[in-house]
């Protein structure tokens, strides 16, 4: 064991690892933040992207070890200060971009990176970069839909409900 | 996975120290910590490459860009000064492995549906390592084989930029790695088309377009010509006809979009 | 009165809060103190027999706590078949016992002989890998062909890889046989519905808690239908009493059909709890998940269309092979016979319909209902025999369709495969699909594509579907071994806020929203006073859960049921408060009023007196404001719809791309439009993945080469276009209370054969005679059959 310190949602913490502890075991077994969620073993379905350092990463496919001294964020640290909904997730609900919603975190972090770096993306921009998040539910609709919304573009055009 | 030990040395020289019997070297680990998940490697020790400074970072120099080992490949995306490279880097994986992978993790795997490798046979770049430096003609020695040593890693990767370059890929569609990846560099001494994710051999050049190609840079310089299917892959994505068609196809759509 | 949050409001969801903050709950998320991990050691070849499995290393091995094999479960029961099905001689089908682990024989990679409980995940596998198992390899029973002509059987006390050999009708059959032989035209289709493997995004996983003290269980678990779990652990697996097992189906991220069904892993947990005192979980990784999830479709299917002169149907005669794989899933029997043959005469008023459906045995993962269940290959096989029979004899494939539709005033209509429809109109929801998707300019669209070195093509499909299986009276004579009711309890609090506990189970279908505005429309007050409980079988009355598009059209009609029961009582409190008679109270918008007079109590001084009943009559009435009511439809519910896309493929590389994707469906009345929009998107998604995408390939081995998603595709969202969803059309489903159908499937079932009708359409416009190509159409194999064409 040996340990590790990083700062999660802004708060700093310490933790004790194994060489192969994964960051998404340290942040869903030792911090208890089970909103980062992991759905396969082969890094492609995205349901366990967290920010290290602000870039989005795949959390079950990077040491813990390797996010010594980082700023992570993950999805339970990205409500409004007061709680709410941010843009983003509050455009998920509102345009109905999940439903089992295990795959949601993966998809709202993922967002906030593609906006942070393109805040106004084309519709094949948002589709490409969401190459690395699946989604079994929604057939996609509703989540670009929502990313569009979330970037303050018009969506009445893209199919109602 | 296993059990191991993870040590995180600051400079090539204490990484180089820390390899050897039953290590292993991590770089961005995209690829092999999916294979210590499946417990298909039990290293004991894995020697992070993350915190070697002299191996991160992207520089231009006469013509030569110059990627340190562990540059990600978002890095290499955004860089620009050899824009076929980072079109092809924009387009492995998805953001969130690009933000993690590396060239030098890439280049040292030589995984034969992976992108680096074709760039850099095609760009005649030079494979630079702890100890020397390797033509990429000497490196890829076939499917996951290099000319690298025991416990040699990769440094950095040095590509001189071409007049005219263009990577096509064609996906195959569950993993996203190349079914077939077709790179096509043109410069002052003739033309060099690598081919990767098609063949047991693993990425390789295919002379005959590159003869055809430096007389006449023209997708119509290829019409003539055949790509045989043998030792091309058979796999459930593709029959090894399919694969040599698709060489012939990528070829011709990169020399259409070469610039 | 409209509400906002009433029937018809495109609500916005409250579960989505907890899954957007990261706080939902799913099993795997659940510790306690004392935790511990369950992991399987899985047979790596398909069949062998297993010689000897030795312990010894493992159990001393850092960690571990307890191992088990299949010796430790062979006094209990086994895992039992839902459905009879009797073979067209009358013998019943065979029904090899289904243990919790594997004993004396391993059947299929992946198939679990042990299982080891150690302090952590990595000590379990650790341990796993050094249990010692002398398994002798057998030749595998992979090709079911080959299964019914050899005599290496996947379970040798049958002596048979056939399952049944069912017809339906039997009665049928000679009239359909003689309408082929003396039809016209005869179209004939040999066609693969491909096996599927469900991924849900959540793992499957369980997690089980023994209290020693009460001698009771608790298990969470990945479960589409907890009461269901709970019974056949209870009744047929290990015989813990109903009334001391808790099962618990907490968050659960989708199901698709895959989380119906008793799995021998929730079994392990309890065990090794009870033995340990300590929780146990097991939870997936993505390749068990893909070895050992039942699996879907996997048909293989010859089709024969008879038409006359004039292009009327005369006949569809289907032959398929339905692969139930290694063991029988809980409804793997009902899935291609009951869920298939009974919906093989489309919408359509052919006469004469007969199916035959032989069930094998393989040393393949369990098949069983997967998003459709029977009858998405059941519209495949139909749909593309017409489209493949509109071009052999020069006719649209539209207009051939529209001449053999039933009409809108055929209605009830006997279906010659059984059924009997109750509501439709598939003439308007053809006019409307043309309509929003402007099939007139397609020969525009295709001119621009062409421009591109692009080929272009349009596929059109019509389809039926059955949902909400039932009623119970009927199903058991056809062999369920179930009931198919449903039931809701509505609590009514002191404070008049509501409770409602429904048999159903949310996992993505948006209950929690959508069954409050049912009972706040029925009540007249706000949806955000009504909470929806469900997943928790110490909670929630006996319900049988959701799958086959049921939750609304069946739990929903329980609900309605329980609301009106709770009204009726509220009326009377509200009479005696009143002092007027029962039959003088009015109930309006959430007030209890006497007609003619401005006399009133609001819904929630009814509430407060029920439970603080001074001065009331207790001789007539009990004091309370809460009921339960259990329901068993009359009938099934028949959505129906008309699909059409358009697709682009590069000829150089056979590379295909759906440009548009139009679902006009009729789903009858719609309770949250947002919803069923949302689910149309996802059946749409996965229908297109199967005709595109997916690919579950066993080699001659039995080794699953398409075993993770580096080789097995998911659609990904740049897979798949916006889609048109409509569902103007709705015909109000005649015999459930709220006139719904059922539309969580309907996208699954409509867009394979819409796609593979369009990819038809493109190769011929490009001069290639390509008349079939299976599912999953790859570029290569859409370059492979230009290349032959």
């Amino acid at each position: 064991m040996t340990k590790v310190t990083m700062t999660i949602n802004g708060k700093s913490v310490a933790g004790e690892i194994e060489g192969n502890t994964l960051l998404s075991a340290f942040l869903r077994d030792d911090q208890r933040l089970t909103g980062t969620h992991v759905g396969c073993d082969t890094s492609q379905c995205g349901a366990c992207v967290v920010h290290v350092n602000g870039r989005p990463v795949k959390s079950c496919t990077m040491f813990a070890a390797e996010a010594e001294g980082a700023q992570v964020s993950t999805i339970e640290g990205q409500a409004n200060a007061d709680g709410s909904l941010n843009v983003i997730q509050q455009a998920f609900q509102d345009h109905h971009g999940l439903q089992c919603g295990f795959c949601t975190p993966g998809m709202v972090m993922t967002t906030a990176a593609l906006l942070k770096d393109n805040p106004k993306p084309t519709v094949d921009e948002v589709r490409e970069h969401l190459e690395g998040n699946i989604c079994r539910c929604t057939g996609y609709h509703n989540i670009v839909k929502a990313i569009m919304a979330a970037s303050g573009q018009d969506v009445s055009a893209i199919a109602a409900e | 996975m296993y059990t191991f030990d993870i040590e995180r040395p600051a400079t090539i020289a204490e990484a180089v120290n820390a390899l050897g019997g039953e290590t292993m070297p991590l770089s961005g680990g995209q690829t092999l910590i999916p294979t210590l998940k499946a417990r298909l490697a039990s290293p004991d020790k894995l020697v992070s490459l993350a915190g070697v400074s002299e191996m991160q970072g992207i520089s231009l120099d006469g013509g030569i860009l110059t990627i340190g080992g562990t540059t990600v490949h978002a890095d290499v995306a955004t860089n620009g000064s050899y824009p076929a490279l980072s079109q092809l880097a924009a387009n492995i994986g998805d953001p969130a492995v690009r933000n993690r992978g590396t060239i030098g993790g890439s280049i040292a795997n030589n995984d034969p549906a992976a992108c680096y490798p074709a760039a850099a046979l095609a760009s005649g770049a030079t494979i630079v390592t702890n100890t020397r430096e390797i033509a990429a003609d000497d490196y890829f020695l076939g499917m996951f084989d290099t000319a690298l040593e025991e416990g040699e890693i990769v440094t950095a990767v040095k590509f001189p930029i071409p007049e005219k370059a263009n990577y096509q890929k064609f996906v195959q569609p569950a993993s996203r790695f190349a079914l077939v990846g077709v790179f096509v560099a043109k410069t002052s001494d003739g033309v060099r088309v690598a081919v990767t994710g098609a063949s047991n051999e693993g990425v390789h050049r295919w002379n005959a377009a590159e003869d055809a190609l430096a007389a006449d840079f023209s997708a119509a310089a290829l019409e003539g010509l055949t790509v045989s299917s043998d030792d091309m892959i058979s796999d459930l994505h593709g029959s090894p006809e399919y694969r040599a068609h698709l060489v012939k196809v990528m070829t011709a759509r990169a020399v259409s979009a070469a610039s | 009165m409209p509400k906002d949050d009433g029937i018809g409001a495109a609500t916005v969801r409250r579960e989505d809060v907890r899954f957007l903050t990261g706080a939902g709950q799913y099993t795997d998320d659940i510790k306690a103190y004392g935790e511990t991990a369950a992991v399987f050691a899985r047979s790596t070849v398909a069949n062998g027999i297993i010689k000897s499995i030795d312990t010894t290393a493992a159990a001393a091995m850092p960690g571990v706590l307890a191992i088990f094999t299949g010796e430790d479960f062979v006094e209990v029961g086994g895992n039992p078949a839902g459905w009879l099905i009797n073979s067209r001689d009358g013998t019943p089908m065979h029904e090899p016992k289904r243990p919790v682990l594997a004993h004396g024989k391993v059947r299929h990679v992946g198939d679990a002989y042990a299982a080891v409980i150690a302090e952590t995940v990595e000590q379990a596998k650790n341990a796993a890998e050094a249990i010692e198992a002398d398994i002798e390899e057998l030749e595998a029973i992979v090709n079911m062909k080959d299964a019914l002509a050899g005599s290496n059987f996947v379970h040798d006390e049958i002596g048979t890889n056939q399952c049944f050999d069912w017809g339906w009708i039997e009665d049928n059959r000679e009239a359909t046989d003689a309408a082929i032989k003396g039809a016209h035209h005869v179209t004939t289709l040999e066609l693969v519905n491909n096996r599927l493997v469900p991924n849900a995004m959540e793992p499957r996983s369980s997690r089980a808690e023994y209290r020693a003290a009460n001698d009771e269980y608790v298990l969470h678990t990945t479960s589409q239908n907890p009461h269901l779990t709970r019974l056949l652990i209870s009744a047929f697996v290990l015989g813990i009493p109903e009334n001391k097992l808790t099962v618990i189906a907490p968050d659960v991220g989708g199901g698709f059909g895959s989380k119906i069904y008793h799995y021998g892993e929730e079994a392990l947990v309890l065990a090794a709890a009870k033995k340990l005192g300590r929780p146990v979980t097991w939870t997936a990784d993505r390749s068990e998940a893909f070895l050992t999830d039942a699996h879907g479709r996997d048909h293989v299917t010859k089709i024969e269309l008879a038409l006359d002169e004039d292009g009327n149907f005369l006949a569809f005669r289907t032959e398929t092979l339905a692969n139930v794989g290694a063991y029988l899933s809980n409804f793997a029997t009902a899935t291609p016979t009951f869920l298939h043959g009974t919906l093989m005469a489309g919408n359509y008023t052919v006469p004469n319909v007969y199916v035959n459906v032989k069930a094998v045995f393989t040393n393949t993962a369990p098949v069983d209902a997967y998003r459709g269940a029977g009858r998405p290959e059941a519209t495949y096989s139909l749909e593309r025999v017409i489209d493949k029979a509109a071009r052999e004899i020069g006719r649209d494939p539209i207009e051939l369709r529209r001449q053999n539709f039933i009409k809108a005033d055929q209605y009830p209509f006997a279906s010659a495969a059984g059924l009997e429809y109750d509501s439709g109109n598939y003439d308007a929801l053809m006019d409307q699909m043309e309509k929003v998707a402007d099939v007139a300019g397609f020969a525009e669209r295709r001119k621009a594509s062409e421009a591109k070195g692009l080929l272009r093509g349009f596929g059109v499909n019509a389809y039926i579907e059955a949902c909400g299986i039932a009623p119970s009276n009927l199903v058991g004579v056809l062999g369920s071994r179930v009931g198919l009711y449903d039931a809701a309890t509505v609590r009514v609090n002191a404070t008049g806020n509501l409770s409602v506990m429904v048999g159903a189970h949310s996992h993505g279908q948006g209950h929690e929203t959508a069954f409050p505005q049912v009972v706040a429309e029925m009540l007249g007050i706000d949806a955000a006073a009504i909470d929806i409980v469900h997943g928790d079988t110490s909670k929630i009355p006996f319900g049988m859960g959701t799958y086959g598009s049921r939750s609304l059209a069946v739990c929903g009609s329980a609900v309605v049921r329980a609301t009106e029961k709770v009204i009726n009582k509220a009326k009377k409190i509200a009479a005696h408060m009143l002092e007027v008679s029962d039959g003088d109270i009015e109930f309006n918008d959430g007030q209890f009023s006497v007609a003619g007079t401005d006399k009133s109590v609001s819904f929630g001084d009814v509430a407060l007196k029920a439970y603080i009943p001074h001065e009331f009559p207790l001789e007539d009435i009990e004091p309370g404001l809460e009921e339960t009511a259990f329901y068993d439809p009359a009938n099934f519910t028949y959505p129906s719809g008309a699909y059409c896309c358009e697709v682009e493929l590069d000829p150089e590389t056979g590379k295909v791309t759906v440009e548009s994707m139009t679902a006009v469906d009729d789903f009858g009345n719609v309770i949250n439009p947002m919803i069923v929009t949302g689910q149309v998107h996802g059946g749409l998604g996965q229908g297109i993945g199967q005709a595109l995408l997916e690919n579950t390939t066993y080699d001659e081995n039995g080794q699953l080469l398409s075993a993770s998603y580096m080789d097995y595709a998911m659609p990904r969202a740049d897979d798949v276009p916006f889609y048109t969803v409509d569902h103007s059309q709705g015909n109000a489903c005649t015999h459930n209370p709220l006139g719904v159908k059922g539309c969580g499937e309907a996208g699954a079932i409509g867009s394979p054969p819409t796609v593979v009708n369009a990819v038809i359409d493109a190769m011929q416009s490009g001069g290639k005679n390509v008349t079939h190509i299976d599912m999953p159409v790859t570029p290569h194999r859409v370059w492979s059959a230009m290349q032959n064409a």
